[in-house]
């Protein structure tokens, strides 16, 4: 004798969303931790070393943080204007910013008081960085002008006026302390080598350069600006690799993951967007307002993302360590606690086992539809939650009553609430390709059953209008979608080469005289 | 052409064993049911087929236990004869000869020596009409009595046979025919009958299904077509009988039993579920649900222990009284029809096809024995009349049997049409398959047919369908994550000029893909998917398509509807042969060049085997049957045979087995086979002649073993006799194998022994050689052994010195006394008959 087979619930996949690897990846962040800020976030700057603090530039300070704290560990305030550009040097031991009225200053990470001043700029200063030697500082202002300047001595060493526009963007080299990469709104990156003292390749972006960044191999340059992000393969002198336009407003700016160094950019359309490495958006992060910084700390451990409205939110990393000690500490109540005992009893080795049989758990609709009780389990897979949360189960059990031949008995009789019920989860569904087709056979079904009594309702008819109106614009679509179709069926014929016939040609000549090439 | 006598046809297992009710015997230990022209003995504790009484050269039709003595039945066949059996021993008693096909036997304890028969009118030339007769069975001593006692008690019955039943204690005997129930009492010689209306207000159909007279009580229960129990009282007195009604079927009722003290009555329907109704006592009632099939017949045994349920999917399931089902013996299942082709599995070489509804089954053709059903629908089956339910219409395996592919439908008739495609594949762990992918709308229209490719790498399979599309599916890498998954995909769709596809077919290399489209074939290239070229001979649209295989690989083989059979050079496109020939279902070997095609012409079958390399036909077998044959498999030999005879040297690598549209699973065979196929049948009767349980084999025989111990084995060993021997080694077969010495131990002891005995001395050097080498051997794994070495030996090394007396005993080496030591430890005795049995 078989047991009792439960309803197979079917779990279609939703059309057009691909779970991949990178996708499970970027999911796998905590709810953001909001900071308040005083303005503006302008810039966030992770420290190079462990514990990788970071620096938050806003206002006329500049917070440091610990990766797990919200207050800031430290601040450095003695700015008179705002400042711009706070970042760390390699060593992580020293802080440079600019700011607004063209002065850069230079912190020690533990004192308050900026170690050195560099004077010169005659308008603000919007990016400072070090080089990679960790000795000179290089700077960009709205002044047009790059300058470079030594830090021991607090000199200037060079000053290039290249550009003809704001400079708002730069990235210093790694590998070359020489070398740094400046975004300008002259639409314009220019590469700068401090050897020659002037640029040696200058790329147009297009629009006005936001944010500049290099790949840590140094052979690709990203540069976002306006809605596009450029991607510039450097090894090819300068030769734009992808342009990227997955944003609805300016890219304002870009960083890379330490994991796979997959880009990231953020928006003032409020978006963070996630690529992979053949630049396909794999993730999307959603803010508040519209984003001015981002950062990702070493390992991927934290997003960072300043924003307009002055709100600084944080992303920490799920971490299964963390999930094991949530389940772990919950409690569970008595009876849970009387269920399982025994259940994990290992038994000794000279121990007789008595087996006994496992009992069939079945779902409430189940057994109702065991016991034949038709209507009872449709009520059952109509319930509020099944229906909101598991579409798919009430459709399932749907498919199983119309296969028993069933179905028109458990849609009859029913009461103006609970057919409102059916007929609301049908105007829900009803166009999900996944339940289309049940659905509609019920649609009819609930017709051919109460057209007697419908204008006894207005509830009921209200909605049949709704599901009428509904269907007709469903309809009309699916005739544009097949016009398109059509349309593009006759440009791909026309597209595709004759290569059939230039097959066919080059038959062998000795056919049989029976064989016809169609 | 020349009728070749030694290839013939034979119908191969697996036939109804539901046609009629199972009989349980009275010591509840051999369930008996009607199996083709033969009946079946099962056991009811082991269900294992003991054996069946053959004799009958038709159907079989009715089984009954002879009441006068419990350990004999009598059996009734189309063929006009009553055979009275020994059923324990499989020994024909008695032959009696009616001379009319028979239908139905009943007998009863009241009439001795007469059985009632179910005859066909023989006035009447409806084959609708049936007459029930009383024969007297004449006593004489021969083998072959003529019976020609018949007098008939009634005419016009029902050819149901479960509309007949003996009232108490044989005094009158009921049958109910469409609307009417008719008594007839034995004593006053008169038939008293009741009517029912067709249909009431309520618009019940009331039509006799069965009829179960109580053994005690003279009451009768009679089911309906609507579902209804009628119990009839006081119908003694014709004019005021009186009826009461139960219903809980919902469907007609099939069978109705009343347990042997009229206790309770059992009755089963579609619905699959035994009722068991209490007596008495209105509406008090038990149920068994599920039990796969509806039920057909139900019996009980004499002492009420058992009950037998015989079921639609030829199945016989045995319940005991306390509702809880002991053990299901079932039939090579064959449903309305079989959907499926016939396939092998090619890791079991298992017959796979439909089985129960919604299941592939997988029967044993070596052993003749159902293995299992795999679950394909995995949804509860409503038994309800005219339900349209999925059913598994197509299925493949790939060439490795690791992958299965089976596609299941519902909605045939109606506009909605359902159905899945899914992919199984093969779990070492649990030996079953296990679902892998499952893809809802695989094609827009019915999938007409599909196959896997059958190379060793790469697993692809290819679907064609009605909406005028082909599709390849593999397990392929996903473009996104560029990981590999262990699901399948679509790979390709392809079409040709939206013509409807007819069939598909691989090469044996799967380089190439044909599919037909109506009347033309495509060849594709499975690895670019690129259109090679174009076979066209019209009139006709495709049937079927096949490659050759091995030496005759380069041709393609298509069948028409319009009565072509061509022939196609792949290396020239060109057609080399083409025959007029109506084909309906051409099969190739897949061991060999040959290919197989069933012909249907003019109300017969015949089958043709032919290379497709030369076009004469290698074999031709005409009539092979009446019917049309639309299902066809190969089955490769477990071992080839060696038939040089030409005509039957095709069926040496592979057997041929069809399936007409009766469901008889037919084959072909051979002189030389079917001698060797007798021959393993009478041994196995003989060793399953009781019935075993398996405890009984385990102590059992082990007792026997400790009795033969006890007798001194030198006196077996003086005692040089043939059938003991013969007994030695069937020892040896029967000990359980863990009881037994390791192998290597006893093979070399039974080889040394043989030389001895036959050679003696003249082989002595050859039989050191086997010494020292075996001393090589055992040197290897030799255990540091301190005891002390020289001991008396033990009775086998006497043996060995006993059969070579005037040999110097071989001085022994070191390891070798340490062996023999070991070997002395375990007992051996019996051996001895095993050697001593050498002449």
């Amino acid at each position: 004798m078989a047991s009792f087979k439960p309803t197979k619930v079917q779990f279609l996949p939703k059309l057009g969303e691909k779970v991949t690897e990178d996708t499970l990846y970027w999911k796998n962040y905590k709810s953001p931790v909001q900071i308040k800020e005083f303005g503006a976030v302008t810039k966030i700057d992770f420290s190079p070393l462990a514990p990788h603090n970071y620096a938050v530039t806003a206002s006329t300070r500049i917070h440091v943080y610990g990766l797990h704290s919200q207050e800031p560990i430290r601040s450095f305030t003695r700015f008179r204007d705002t400042a711009y550009g706070g970042s760390f040097r390699g060593d992580g031991k020293l802080l440079v910013a600019g700011s607004e009225e063209g002065l850069i200053r230079l912190f020690d990470i533990c004192g308050r008081v900026a170690l050195r001043q560099f004077t010169g700029h005659s308008k603000a200063v919007h990016v400072t960085s070090f080089l990679s030697d960790g000795f000179r500082v290089v700077s960009g202002s709205d002044d047009l002008t790059c300058r470079v300047w030594d830090v021991p001595s607090a000199v200037e060493l060079s000053s290039i006026t290249e550009h003809t526009d704001y400079i708002r963007a730069l990235a210093p080299s790694k590998l070359n302390p020489d070398l740094f990469v400046t975004g300008s709104y002259d639409h314009t990156v220019k590469v700068f080598d401090m050897r020659s003292g002037s640029s040696v390749m200058t790329m147009q972006h297009g629009h006005p350069v936001e944010c500049v960044l290099l790949y840590p191999s140094e052979a690709l340059l990203v540069s976002t600006g306006g809605r596009y992000v450029k991607i510039w393969d450097l090894l090819k002198g300068g030769q734009e690799l992808v342009s990227l336009k997955n944003h609805h407003k300016t890219v304002t700016c870009a960083c890379l993951s330490s994991v796979g160094n997959k880009l990231l950019t953020g928006s003032l359309d409020r978006h963070v967007k996630v690529y992979n490495s053949s630049y396909k958006v794999v993730h999307n992060f959603d803010c508040d307002a519209s984003i001015l910084s981002m950062a990702v700390a070493p390992d991927d451990e934290v997003v960072a993302v300043g924003m307009t409205n002055g709100v600084l939110s944080v992303r920490h990393r799920k971490h299964k360590k963390d999930k094991e000690t949530l389940t772990s500490r919950r409690r569970r109540g008595p009876s849970y606690r009387v269920f399982v005992k025994g259940k994990n009893f290992v038994p000794r080795q000279d121990d007789f086992l008595v087996s006994k049989p496992v009992k069939q758990y079945l779902r409430k609709y189940d057994k109702q539809l065991k016991s034949f009780e038709v209507s009872k389990a449709l009520d059952t897979a109509l319930q509020m939650w099944t229906r909101t949360s598991k579409p798919e189960v009430t459709v399932a059990v749907i498919i199983e009553l119309n296969r028993r031949g069933t179905l028109k008995n458990a849609l009859a009789g029913r009461n103006e609430e609970s057919l409102t019920k059916i007929l609301n989860f049908l105007l829900k569904h009803i166009f999900d390709p996944r339940f289309s087709r049940p659905l509609l056979t019920v649609g009819d079904i609930v017709l051919d059953l109460y057209r007697q009594v419908l204008h006894q309702s207005p509830v009921v008819e209200r909605q049949l209008q709704r599901l009428m109106e509904v269907l007709g614009r469903e309809a009309e679509l699916q005739q544009e979608l097949l016009q398109v179709l059509g349309i593009l069926d006759t440009l791909f014929a026309s597209l595709t080469p004759r290569k059939e016939v230039a097959a066919l040609a080059a038959l062998p000549v000795d056919q049989g005289p029976q064989l016809q090439a169609a | 052409m020349v009728e070749e006598s030694d290839v013939r046809v034979v119908r191969f297992g697996g036939s109804k064993i539901n046609l009629r009710p199972p009989i349980i015997s009275t010591d509840s230990r051999f369930v008996l049911c009607t199996s083709g022209d033969s009946v079946k003995v099962y056991s009811t504790r082991t269900e294992e087929w003991l054996h069946s009484l053959q004799g009958h050269t038709n159907q079989v039709t009715g089984i009954a236990l002879n009441p006068a003595n419990h350990l004999q039945v009598y059996s009734c066949s189309a063929d006009g004869t009553v055979k009275l059996w020994d059923f324990i021993d499989g020994i024909l008693i008695k032959t009696f000869i009616i001379g009319y096909p028979l239908f139905a036997i009943y007998v009863s304890e009241k009439h001795e020596g007469i059985v009632f028969l179910h005859i066909a009118m023989d006035t009447d030339s409806k084959k609708e009409g049936f007459q029930l007769v009383a024969v007297h069975l004449p006593k004489s001593a021969e083998q072959e009595v003529e019976a020609k006692e018949l007098s008939a008690v009634s005419s016009h019955i029902s050819p149901n046979p479960s509309c007949t039943a003996f009232g108490r204690e044989g005094q009158y005997i009921a049958f109910a025919r469409n609307l009417q129930l008719n008594v007839y009492f034995f004593r006053k010689q008169k038939t008293y009958s009741f009517s029912l209306k067709a249909t009431d207000k309520k618009g019940a159909k009331n039509a006799f299904t069965c009829i179960a007279c109580h053994p005690t009580d003279d009451c009768i229960a009679t089911g309906h077509e609507d579902g209804k129990i009628r119990l009839w009282r006081n119908f003694i007195h014709k004019k005021e009988y009186t009826y009461s009604t139960q219903h809980w079927h919902h469907n007609a009722v099939n069978t109705l039993c009343f347990t042997p003290e009229g206790t309770n009555l059992l009755s089963g329907g579609i619905e699959s579920v035994l009722v068991q109704w209490q007596y008495g006592t209105g509406n008090r009632k038990e149920f068994l649900p599920r039990l796969g099939g509806s039920i057909l017949h139900v019996s009980a045994s004499s002492d009420g222990q058992l009950f037998c349920t015989s079921h639609s999917d030829n199945k016989i399931t045995v319940i005991e009284s306390s509702f809880k089902v002991c053990g299901v013996i079932q039939g090579l299942v064959k449903g309305d029809a079989v959907l499926t082709d016939l396939m092998i599995d090619p890791r079991s070489k298992a017959l796979v096809l439909n089985g129960k509804p919604g299941h592939l089954q997988f029967y044993s053709l070596l052993r003749d024995k159902h293995l299992y059903n795999l679950d394909i629908v995995q949804q509860e089956y409503i038994y309800e009349a005219g339900l349209d339910q999925f059913e598994v219409v197509k299925a493949a395996f790939d060439i490795k049997g690791y992958w299965l592919a089976t596609v299941e439908e519902r909605g045939q008739k109606s506009a909605d049409l359902e159905f899945f495609l899914k992919l199984w594949s093969y779990d070492e762990r649990t030996q079953s398959f296990v679902l892998n992918t499952t893809i809802t709308a695989a094609h827009t229209d019915r999938i007409i047919s599909m196959c896997f490719s059958s190379s060793e790498e790469t697993t692809m399979l290819v679907t064609i369908a009605e909406d005028g599309q082909f599709k390849a599916w593999c397990q392929g890498v996903d473009a996104d994550t560029k990981q590999d998954q262990n699901f399948w995909s679509c790979d390709f769709v392809g079409s040709y000029h939206n013509l409807k596809p007819t069939n598909c077919s691989f090469s044996a290399d799967s380089s190439l893909l044909a599919v037909s489209f109506q009347e033309v074939i495509t060849i594709w290239s499975p690895d670019t998917w690129e259109l090679l070229t174009t076979l066209c001979q019209p009139p006709g649209v495709i049937r079927d398509l096949c490659f050759g295989r091995l030496s005759c690989s380069k041709y393609l083989i298509s069948t028409t509807t319009r009565n072509l059979l061509c022939c196609w050079n792949l290396l020239t496109c060109a057609l080399e042969w083409s025959t007029s020939v109506e084909v309906s279902k051409l099969q190739s070997d897949p061991l060999s060049e040959n290919v197989a095609a069933f012909s249907y012409q003019s109300k017969h079958t015949d089958l043709f085997v032919f290379k497709p390399n030369e076009p004469r036909p290698l074999f031709t077998h005409k009539n092979v049957c009446s019917e049309k044959i639309h299902r066809a498999v190969f089955v490769p030999r477990e071992e080839p045979l060696n038939n040089c005879d030409e005509s039957s040297q095709w069926l040496n690598r592979s057997q041929l087995y069809f399936l007409t549209q009766n469901m008889d699973l037919l084959t072909f065979s051979t002189a030389t086979e079917e001698d060797r196929m007798l021959s393993s049948s009478t041994r196995l009767v003989i060793d399953d002649s009781v019935a075993v349980t398996p405890f009984y084999l385990l102590l059992g025989k082990h007792r026997q073993q400790q009795q033969k111990l006890n007798t001194p084995s030198h006196q077996a060993a003086d005692r040089p006799q043939q059938p003991q021997g013969s007994v030695t080694i069937t020892e040896l077969l029967h000990t359980p194998a863990h009881v037994l010495p390791p192998a290597s131990v006893l093979c070399s002891m039974f080889v040394s022994s043989l030389l001895i005995s036959n050679t003696g001395v003249l082989q002595d050097p050859l039989r050191k050689e086997m010494e020292s080498s075996e001393q090589e051997m055992n040197s290897e794994k030799e255990e540091e052994d301190s005891e002390g070495e020289m001991e008396a030996c033990d009775s086998q090394q006497e043996l060995r010195v006993q059969g070579s007396v005037d040999e110097v005993t071989p001085k022994l080496s070191k390891a070798q006394e340490r062996e023999l030591k070991r070997v002395r430890k375990t007992d051996f005795s019996w051996m001895a008959g095993l050697i001593a049995s050498k002449p």
